[in-house]
């Protein structure tokens, strides 16, 4: 009997990409797409990287295929803005290996910035998009993603979204199709896109993406489930699920490639139905394309374009009904917070005694933006904090920023921040950055990048200086701190934002939840010396709480022994013991 | 079989993907169709997550909804609290009795409720478990999850061999003893 297993979505595409024969797999982590390399990584016939970005990923994935042989790149749905570069040429000059792009849509916005369409880029793109509805689809779909790519000559998106991404479900294992290495031709018409060139190949896009809209008809991922004619739902992904929860009698036209759209098939579909819905997260994509062809539709009037839906969702809005349920309890919410023991906590109450604004940027420390610690005033994107900053300095002028700061990680500023401060050296800027360097992708659960001396792989290698990075593009000060060292930082932070020039403060210390790196002591409130000023509490670790009598109570379970707290207290009442 | 639903709460940083990947492994090696859906991602710190385990002959939609969950399992008071209009009428809740504050409380912007477990029992079936002090006493504070799905077990049809089973292969080789005493603790001797 054929092996089944239990796996993530993520789990699964890892899975389908190896069953595909892939060689090579390059990826910058994201939630909801970081688990697709970090299962990859088990397979040893696949190179997998952690590239500093998402256009690099891109691009390796490209070179990958344009030698010959299958390659992929995986990540969140806004990294597929900063690999859309290579991405709208990639569709022009087609494959030599097959190509696949893995995009994780994240409705509902568990762990994003925004709640974009990956359809809508590939669209845009000119670039087929699969859909799978749970794992063993996501599995399927992967070797189908590769088929196709190298049928018809084109990089193919595969979408997943947070819930398929992060749920499990069972999976048939196959094998491993070895498929042997494309020979290699050197064809300028079809890789250079020089203009003319370009124009050659715009005219084969637009053919091939006809072609696959025909095709499309006769894919086995496009499947109409007729039964009772009265209504009818075309659908896709994990909204599928959805529908056959709540209405398992109606007919369904399942798409599994939602780009380009199947018409006849569709045409058909709704010519056998008498009331059609169209039920889609986020973007009415499939929607407005089916309504320009004159189909009746409901779609987007009755559901809606944010967020995640689900199977209550859609009896409420088409039953009238919905499961019985009470009605939730009002109790305090529960925002995520930075970790006890988080070296952000640090910095953030510096910056916050010292009222300054900063920049922020996407990651864990993002959170420094709400209470209590109410650090970062705006955050938009991967490497924004440097850019954004500077760009305050030049309308508003230098003395505006005296005090603001950048706040970036150190990931992110291997990302896209190292552009962003070349910038400000060049253009002659005055703002003080703060790299808050914890040796680590934190959010995403932890992964390496340049700057730590380790690859995805788990190899070692030399890890790329910030500091000497800095120092080599011309900025004179460049301070390294211990990010635990409220003195210091606090006096570092005085001079640097004082400064007419561009200066770095780098903080130290790892992220308190990377492995072997624990605290040696813990710490301890002493009751009797406790004056009950509420110092320790004003950065807000969880571990800390005020007791009824006023003094302060730390849960030995969650201390990390950071000593955050100890040197807040301007009474010696709490002090590090030996665990 | 009618899909099974179920619904694992806590707070970010408890574990309560171990315990849902326990839930993946027995119902799954009972034969059942499963789908589990967890949170990752920025929420997973300190924030409040939500896992679901939905198994039966055919499983469609991999999250479980209001008035959905047969048994609702509670790593933290006041997030029993949160969700527990997700259970059924004739649903199961099984809470730790342990208290983690949340920011809100700490800055003082909201008050933890109080008589959290009173007011529950008096609308469910609540069972609770100080899994803490429990954890403590076998040694390993971190096993606590383990003793609240033991006394969960008691509450679904797998008998207490296959459990044991299925824990000694998911947790680390490491973990296997102190786990299978921590899941003996919540289940009971018998």
């Amino acid at each position: 009997m054929a092996e089944k297993k239990i796996m993530l979505g993520n789990e699964a595409i890892a899975r389908g990409a190896y069953e595909a024969g892939v060689k090579v797999s390059a990826a910058y982590p994201g939630t909801p797409s970081t688990e697709i390399s970090e299962n990859i990584v088990k397979y040893k016939e696949i190179y997998a990287e952690w590239s500093p970005n998402e256009k690099v990923a891109m691009e390796v994935a490209i070179g990958a295929s344009v030698s010959g042989v299958r390659a992929m790149a995986s990540m969140k749905h806004v990294g597929v803005n900063v690999a859309s570069d290579p991405l709208y040429t990639a569709s022009y000059t087609g494959v030599n290996g097959g190509l696949v792009l893995v995009a994780a849509d994240d409705p509902g916005l568990y762990s994003s910035q925004n709640e974009q369409d990956t359809r809508c880029v590939a669209r845009a793109a000119q670039v087929p998009v699969l859909e799978p509805s749970d794992s063993q689809e996501a599995k399927d779909f992967m070797k189908f993603a590769f088929e196709i790519s190298e049928k018809y000559d084109t990089p193919v998106i595969l979408r997943t979204t947070t819930r398929l991404s992060h749920s499990q479900g069972t999976v048939v294992l196959e094998e491993r199709e070895e498929v042997p290495d494309k020979v290699y031709e050197r064809n300028i018409g079809k890789y250079v896109m020089m203009p003319a060139m370009a124009k050659n190949r715009h005219v084969y896009v637009e053919k091939r993406m006809e072609a696959m809209a025909e095709d499309g008809c006769g894919f086995p991922v496009n499947r109409a489930e007729y039964k009772d004619s009265s209504i009818g739902f075309i659908t896709s992904g994990i909204p599928y699920q959805y529908v056959k929860e709540v209405f398992p009698d109606a007919s369904v036209l399942k798409l599994g490639m939602v780009h380009p759209l199947p018409r006849k098939l569709i045409e058909e579909f709704a010519s056998k139905v008498e009331r059609l819905y169209i039920f889609e997260e986020l973007e009415p994509v499939i929607e407005e394309q089916v309504k320009s062809w004159g189909i009746q539709a409901e779609g987007k009037e009755i559901f809606t374009r944010q967020g995640e839906y689900s199977a209550n969702m859609l009896r409420r809005a088409l039953l009238e009904e919905s499961a019985e349920a009470e009605a939730p309890a009002k109790v305090p919410a529960r925002p995520p917070i930075l970790c006890p023991g988080c070296p952000h906590r640090s910095v953030f109450s510096v910056l916050n005694k010292l009222k300054i604004h900063a920049a922020g940027d996407i990651g864990c420390y993002t959170l420094g933006a709400v209470a209590p610690l109410s650090v970062i005033d705006t955050t938009i994107c991967m490497g924004a904090s440097i850019s954004s900053l500077h760009g305050m300095e030049k309308a508003r002028g230098k003395e505006f920023v005296k005090d603001w700061v950048a706040v970036i990680g150190d990931s992110t500023f291997m990302h896209t921040g190292v552009n962003s401060l070349m910038n400000m050296v060049y253009n002659q800027g005055t703002g003080t950055v703060m790299i808050v360097d914890n040796s680590t992708t934190g959010m995403t659960g932890h992964q390496d990048h340049a700057a730590t001396g380790k690859t995805l792989k788990g190899d070692v290698v030399p890890a790329i200086s910030i500091y000497k990075f800095c120092k080599a593009i011309g900025i004179e000060h460049v301070v390294e701190v211990n990010a635990f060292d409220l003195k210091e930082l606090e006096k570092v932070i005085r001079e640097e934002t004082a400064r007419d020039e561009v200066s770095v403060i780098i903080t130290k210390s790892p992220c308190v939840l990377l492995k072997g790196n624990v605290f040696p002591d813990k710490c301890v409130p002493l009751p009797e010396k406790c004056k009950k000023c509420g110092a320790c509490l004003r950065p807000g670790c969880p571990a800390l709480t005020k007791k009824e009598d006023g003094t302060v109570a730390i849960d030995e379970t969650m201390c990390n022994g950071c000593g955050l707290c100890m040197q807040l207290c301007p009474f010696g009442a709490i002090e590090k013991q030996p665990r | 079989m009618t899909t099974k639903s179920i619904m694992i709460v806590g707070v970010g940083g408890q574990g309560t993907l171990l315990t849902s990947r326990i839930l993946g492994g027995i119902t799954s090696a009972a034969g059942y169709d499963v789908k589990l859906s967890e949170v990752h991602g920025m929420a997973q710190r300190g924030g409040s997550v939500v896992t679901f385990v939905r198994y039966g002959d055919q499983v469609r939609e991999p999250i479980v909804e209001e008035g959905q969950a047969d048994l609702l399992i509670a790593f933290e008071r006041l997030e029993a609290l949160r969700y527990a209009h997700f259970l059924k009428k004739d649903g199961v809740l099984i809470i730790n009795d342990w208290r983690i504050d949340p920011i809100t409380v700490v800055t003082g912007a909201a008050e933890y409720p109080e008589n959290i477990i009173e007011e529950l029992r008096r609308k469910h079936k609540v069972f609770t478990v100080n899994a803490m002090e429990e954890a403590l006493k076998l040694g390993n504070a971190k096993a606590f999850n383990v003793i609240v799905l033991g006394m969960a077990a008691r509450h679904m049809d797998f008998t207490k061999e296959d459990w044991l089973k299925i824990i000694e292969q998911t947790v680390p080789p490491k973990t296997a003893e102190i786990n299978r005493q921590a899941f003996l603790a919540g289940y009971g001797d018998c």
